[in-house]
């Protein structure tokens, strides 16, 4: 009878506990939702930056002509006059979530804007992602630390960096595929279930949809199967979660158009293969280690081993051999740069020229992941007891987004929800250390007769306790054997029993072990990680708030006289769109590329998407040759109007002038004639008076500081905090037609060819020269008259 | 009664667009003649008379009039402007130096004739048309070998000049058998600039210098380098002439026997009028003058044009070539009329095949490149107005069902696909069933 009511108020409690659970999820998916929204609050809801800028362009194609025309969009009014063939080279994940949020809605006759689903697609889905968190701790460690996690998650600023609203980015829904699939993956792994395998397979492909980032999974994944098999950890379970993903992964990943033919040639799939084949050669020898005897098996191996030496060299070798034989070695310049992180700025500028492509300082993992950072290495601890395969997963994942973000700033994000996760178990063992020897000295072990072995099972917190308590005596003399026998157990079979029966106790043992806590000590420790928390949710809101709402296309400033808004971005693009002829091609950096095709919906050269070096190059190269050689090569690509942004009248200090070098070593990478040194005075970039004639030459520094003078008498730039080099002079090639309210849209239009060619002038200047001398010493003489 | 007076204006307004100049209808009939004085309307009168008698409205002023104006309310009043006044410093009313090229930089045509003592107004529009006068202003073009022999003054100022473009074109199919008599200034062209044409070169023996003072070094112009009258075509088919001599239109040179030195020949008349009428046909539009209209294009087999070609696709492209004969569009008639598939570079060159009607046609396979291409008509030839076409049309990809559902050379490998499902099949049932 007592214990039939023990069970029942289990689970009540348990029952209680999931709908608590339920709730905290619903409040986290809120937090997540809201604390993103400050960006809507404190500027408008528009789409930010310029990338989200493309993908809202094409939702709307999206939900104007359907997915059969998005997929064989060939855009015309980009890269012209090249072209884009934008359904064969877009990850179609986000558009096509949003497209789909979209029709949903509409259906139900709530007619929202593409735009406002546009905005508020990442919200929506930074809450998912945090759910997914959740779902993948749990695995881990239990609810609450998947709690923790989740709760980590919805507000950790790396990630709302990428995800306020507004920012309809690839990583938008990315972010919540990744953890999605490592979390089915988990599953699948913990359960070994089929139908689980089959579901990531299924993730897998969304994430492959969604974003490039897609190689992290189908790398780490085999890493952490290998790691597995090197530590004697296969099992069916394994081999269940892994070949599914690879057979079924691989075939819905050669869908999307994007990936096609690159998901079996190129090498960031390789290891996936390669991985493959190393789990059936140990399945293979496990089921024959199973079906003959130790004498036959080691003679088996000794053959096996030599011959499998042979294939693998052979395998090897012509790998090798196909690598070697493409110009890349297989690998994108992308992949290169992430394992020799100087690769990029030696090799190739155009990935070194974006800031995200950079390595990040070290206040930025502060800023981004603020106390995480410290939580971390107690969570990888915590995860070493026990060390299961899902903990295993969870520390690898950490150390290699780690290595991954210490390479290039935008794998941060990466990065972030491995660190919540390890935070989030990290911090969910100390509470529950701390408020179990809390608990404990303060109820004594009266209770402890109370509570039901039965429990031992389950992953709640509070049922972990009761375990711990009641196991209390007997758990230290279980360890030792289990422990042994794990290390001693290879025999599949053995293995199968004894886990689950290991896995219990040994999550009882860590209560155990840290049980024996002062309770002063353990309640400062309480309040002090409160305290840490606290600390964490002020940094994320403050983030939220101040660093990473601005949707940088409208800035703002806070002087003594109040605020300041710059709107330069979108009225140049509006002159752009009332101004000028649909056909009419703007020029301009690659950067402002999308915004223009987006806002001014008029045609570029070059946009953010880098496809083509060589046009980049070609676009830098004008911009780095005087006006004349710069009004040829645009003219050879029918540019009508060349746009740059300078930020030197209002300190804006992302512009064109800053950026410049760049264009340079692009422009000089495929024209040798652009050469560096040249716009440098003594290995300095400078545009004062001391800058190099090619420098103060060259169309971009024209474009940028023509009649700057004018506005202060001195030619102050702000951004260099210098007077610039060249005050007066006039362009010859160019017309100024636009310069925004702060100058920091500048537009210019190419003078059509001259309608007559002059004769010699310098005869007729004389002559005019000598004809007014004439009349002025008649006007002379005329007084004495 | 008001009424009836803006009804006439109306009327008057409309019947005098209609007859101006116009893309339609491209010769010009209301030009400016600006004199340096009215004498020169008498002695030059059989010039005027022949522009006259082909329907020209000639309006004479003095250069100096303070009423003159070439615009009013932003309206061009004439379509031509001719400058016989060479010693003008300054024009009166608004014209200046700056007008008159404005004038000319939005289509309309100019003749300007220079003569000994050029005013540096004259010479600067001149420069800034492409063609140099000789600095010295006293200075004239001597040639002591082909000079005119009658009525020569023994200072062999007076040429006798026979060294013609070879033009039809310009010149009129008529060949111009006797010399033009021209005593006037040099000027010279940069060769560089291909807008500006020597209709009538000096000989090689002739040299630029005062003949009235010894010649102390050597002359600056000599030779055919020396261009008597010039043609230019600005680049938006505006036409100048540009004249060293103001007595060549004259009657007198008109009229005149003339005889080459060292030539036999005599002929009764000059070239003059000849020369000068045929050249002013082709200054006001007369003739070279070229439009294309009717750019079609469109798949093989299709009539309208689609928005979009695929790669390979097969595609026909015509047009329609017109040239104005003074009166009529007529169709105009060559064989070497190109047009390009252009992006970046030419991917096709194709000769037009004509029907001698006026229409230009060719079909010709999209490149198998995608990207934004242009068809692009760039005719340039010696006296035509320049035909520069070109029209965007964007070249897609294949659409991703468009390319061929099964290939042969492949039915292998369907082979060992299916036949290895069916293996793996059998094997199952096999593995599940039989113990």
């Amino acid at each position: 009878m007592a214990a039939l009511d023990t069970a029942n108020g289990s689970s009540l409690r348990q029952a209680f506990g999931n709908v608590l659970a339920f709730f905290i999820l619903v409040l986290i998916g809120i937090i997540a939702f809201s604390i993103r929204l400050f960006s809507v609050i404190k500027y408008e809801s528009v789409i930010h930056e310029f990338d989200p800028y493309f993908n809202y362009r094409v939702t709307q194609f999206l939900t104007k002509n359907g997915i059969y025309d998005f997929w064989n969009w060939f855009d015309d009014r980009t890269w012209y006059p090249l072209g884009r063939v934008i359904g064969g080279t877009v990850y179609p994940g986000l558009t096509l979530t949003a497209g789909t949020m979209w029709w949903i809605l509409n259906s139900f006759n709530i007619p929202l804007s593409v735009e406002t689903v546009c905005v508020f697609t990442a919200p929506v889905f930074s809450a998912f992602a945090a759910w997914a968190t959740y779902l993948l701790t749990k695995e881990v460690k239990g609810t609450g630390a998947g709690l923790t996690a989740a709760a980590l998650l919805a507000m950790v600023p790396s990630y709302i960096s990428r995800s306020v609203a507004g920012s309809y980015d690839n990583e938008a829904v990315a972010i919540f595929a990744l953890i999605f699939t490592f979390y089915l993956y988990v599953k699948a792994l913990n359960t070994g279930s089929l139908f689980y395998a089959t579901l990531n397979a299924i993730s897998y492909f969304y994430m492959v949809c969604s974003w490039g980032g897609y190689t992290f999974i189908i790398n780490l994944i085999p890493m952490h199967v290998l790691l597995c098999i090197i530590t004697g950890r296969y099992s069916s379970r394994l081999y269940v979660a892994y070949a599914p993903l690879v057979v079924l992964g691989t075939l819905l990943a050669a869908l999307v158009p994007v990936v096609g033919f690159n998901a079996v040639m190129t090498s960031e799939h390789f290891a996936s293969f390669l991985v493959f084949i190393i789990l059936h050669v140990v399945a293979l020898v496990y089921y024959i280690r199973g079906i003959v005897s130790p004498k036959m098996f080691k003679v088996a191996v000794t053959l096996v081993v030599s011959v499998g030496l042979a294939v693998c060299f052979a395998v090897a070798a012509v790998l090798l051999a196909l690598v070697a034989s493409s110009p890349t070695k297989g690998w994108s310049g992308r992949s290169l740069s992430l394992l020799d992180p100087t690769y990029a700025s030696k090799y190739i500028p155009i990935i070194a020229s974006v800031s995200e492509h950079q390595p990040p300082t070290w206040p930025s993992y502060f800023m981004d992941i603020n106390v995480l950072a410290f939580l971390v290495p107690a969570g990888i601890v915590a995860c070493f007891f026990p060390l299961s395969d899902a903990s295993s997963f969870v520390v690898l994942y950490i150390v290699t987004s780690i290595y991954f973000s210490g390479v290039m700033v935008r794998l941060m994000l990466v990065l972030a929800p491995a660190a919540c996760i390890m935070s989030g178990i990290a911090l969910s063992e100390a509470f529950a250390a701390f408020t179990r020897s809390i608990k404990f000295q303060l109820l004594g072990q009266s209770e402890t007769s109370q509570s039901d072995p039965g429990d031992t099972s389950s992953c709640s917190i509070e049922t972990q306790n009761d375990v711990a308590k009641t196991n209390k005596n007997e758990d230290p003399i279980k360890e030792r054997p289990s422990k042994r026998n794990k290390k001693k157990e290879k025999e599949k079979e053995k293995q199968k029993e004894k886990e689950p029966v290991e896995k219990s106790s040994m999550k009882s043992q860590i209560g155990k072990r840290l049980l024996v806590l002062p309770l002063e000590a353990s309640l400062i420790a309480l309040i002090l990680l409160v305290l840490l928390c606290g600390f964490y949710v002020v940094h994320c809101v403050w983030a939220a708030a101040e660093a990473y709402s601005a949707p940088s296309i409208v800035l703002t400033s806070h002087t003594h006289d109040g605020m300041h808004v710059f709107d330069d971005f979108r009225e140049g693009y509006a002159w752009l769109r009332h101004n000028t002829d649909v056909d009419d091609k703007v020029a301009s950096w690659w950067d402002y590329g999308y915004q223009t095709t987006a806002m001014a919906n008029r045609t570029v050269i070059v946009d953010n998407n880098t496809w083509n070096n060589t046009h980049i190059a070609t676009v830098g190269t004008a911009m780095s040759s005087p006006e004349k050689a710069a009004w040829e090569i645009f003219s050879s690509l029918d540019v009508k109007y060349v746009l740059v942004v300078f930020g030197g009248l209002v300190g804006y200090p992302s512009d064109d002038i800053n950026k410049f070098l760049w264009m340079v070593r692009i422009g000089g990478g495929v024209f040798p004639h652009i050469r560096e040194p040249d716009y440098l005075r003594d290995g300095q970039y400078r545009i004062d008076s001391q800058a190099t004639p090619t420098m103060l030459n060259c169309l971009m520094y024209k474009l940028s500081y023509y009649r700057f003078v004018e506005t202060d008498g001195k030619g102050f730039d702000r951004v260099r905090r210098t007077e610039i080099g060249k005050k007066y002079f006039k362009l010859t090639h160019f017309d100024e037609v636009f310069t925004s309210h702060h100058w920091m849209v500048r537009i210019y239009k190419l003078k059509p060819p001259k309608n007559r060619i002059r004769g010699k002038t310098k005869k007729s200047k004389s002559k005019a020269g000598s004809a007014s001398s004439k009349r002025s010493r008649t006007q002379k003489r005329n007084p004495w008259h | 009664m008001a009424k009836f007076i803006t009804i006439l204006t109306l009327i008057f307004l409309l019947t005098t667009k209609s007859r101006s100049f116009s893309p339609e209808n491209p010769t010009d009939r209301r030009i400016l003649v600006l004199l340096d004085d009215f004498a020169v309307k008498s002695s030059h009168s059989l010039y005027f008379k022949a522009l006259k008698s082909r329907g020209y409205e000639l309006d004479f002023k003095l250069a100096d009039d303070p009423k003159i104006a070439l615009q009013r309310y932003g309206q061009y009043l004439y379509d031509g402007l001719i400058i016989f006044s060479p010693t003008i410093e300054r024009f009166g009313g608004s014209i200046n130096h700056a007008a008159v090229l404005d004038f000319v930089d939005s289509g309309h045509d100019l003749i300007i004739a220079a003569d000994v003592n050029a005013s540096d107004l004259i010479r600067e529009i001149a420069t800034d048309c492409g063609v140099d006068f000789d600095d010295d202003p006293a200075a004239l073009v001597v040639d002591h070998n082909s000079y005119a022999v009658l009525n020569s003054e023994g200072d062999h100022t007076l040429i006798a000049a026979d060294d013609f473009i070879q033009s039809d074109v310009i010149l009129g199919s008529k060949k111009i058998e006797a010399p033009v008599l021209f005593r006037g200034i040099a000027h010279s062209v940069n060769p560089v600039n291909n807008l500006v044409l020597k209709v009538l070169s000096a000989s090689p023996s002739a040299y630029s210098a005062n003949p009235k003072t010894k010649l102390l070094n050597a002359p600056m112009m000599t030779g055919s380098a020396i261009s008597l009258v010039s043609v230019v075509q600005a680049r938006n088919n505006a036409r100048i002439l540009i004249s060293g001599s103001l007595s060549m239109f004259s009657d007198r040179f008109f009229r005149s026997e003339v005889q080459k030195a060292g030539s036999s020949t005599r002929h009764e008349k000059s070239g003059n009028e000849q020369f000068l009428t045929e050249l002013s046909k082709w200054i006001f539009h007369e003739r070279g003058h070229l439009k294309a209209v009717n750019v079609r294009h469109h798949k093989v087999g299709e009539a309208d044009a689609p928005s979009m070609y695929r790669i390979s696709d097969d595609l026909e492209y015509a047009i329609e070539i017109y040239e104005w004969s003074g009166t009529s569009w007529e169709p105009y008639v060559a064989n070497d009329i190109q047009v390009q598939f252009y992006m970046m570079s030419p991917y096709v060159l194709k000769t037009l095949s004509t029907d001698q009607k006026g229409l230009y046609y060719t079909s010709f396979k999209v490149p198998d490149v995608y990207g934004v291409f242009q068809f692009k008509v760039e005719y340039e030839r010696l006296g035509y107005t320049s035909l520069s076409l070109s029209k965007q049309i964007p070249v897609r990809p294949f659409r991703h069902n468009e390319y061929e559902r099964f290939i042969t050379t492949a039915y292998p490998y369907y082979g060992t696909c299916f036949s290895m499902m069916a293996g793996f099949f059998i094997f199952t049932l096999f593995h599940l069933y039989s113990k």
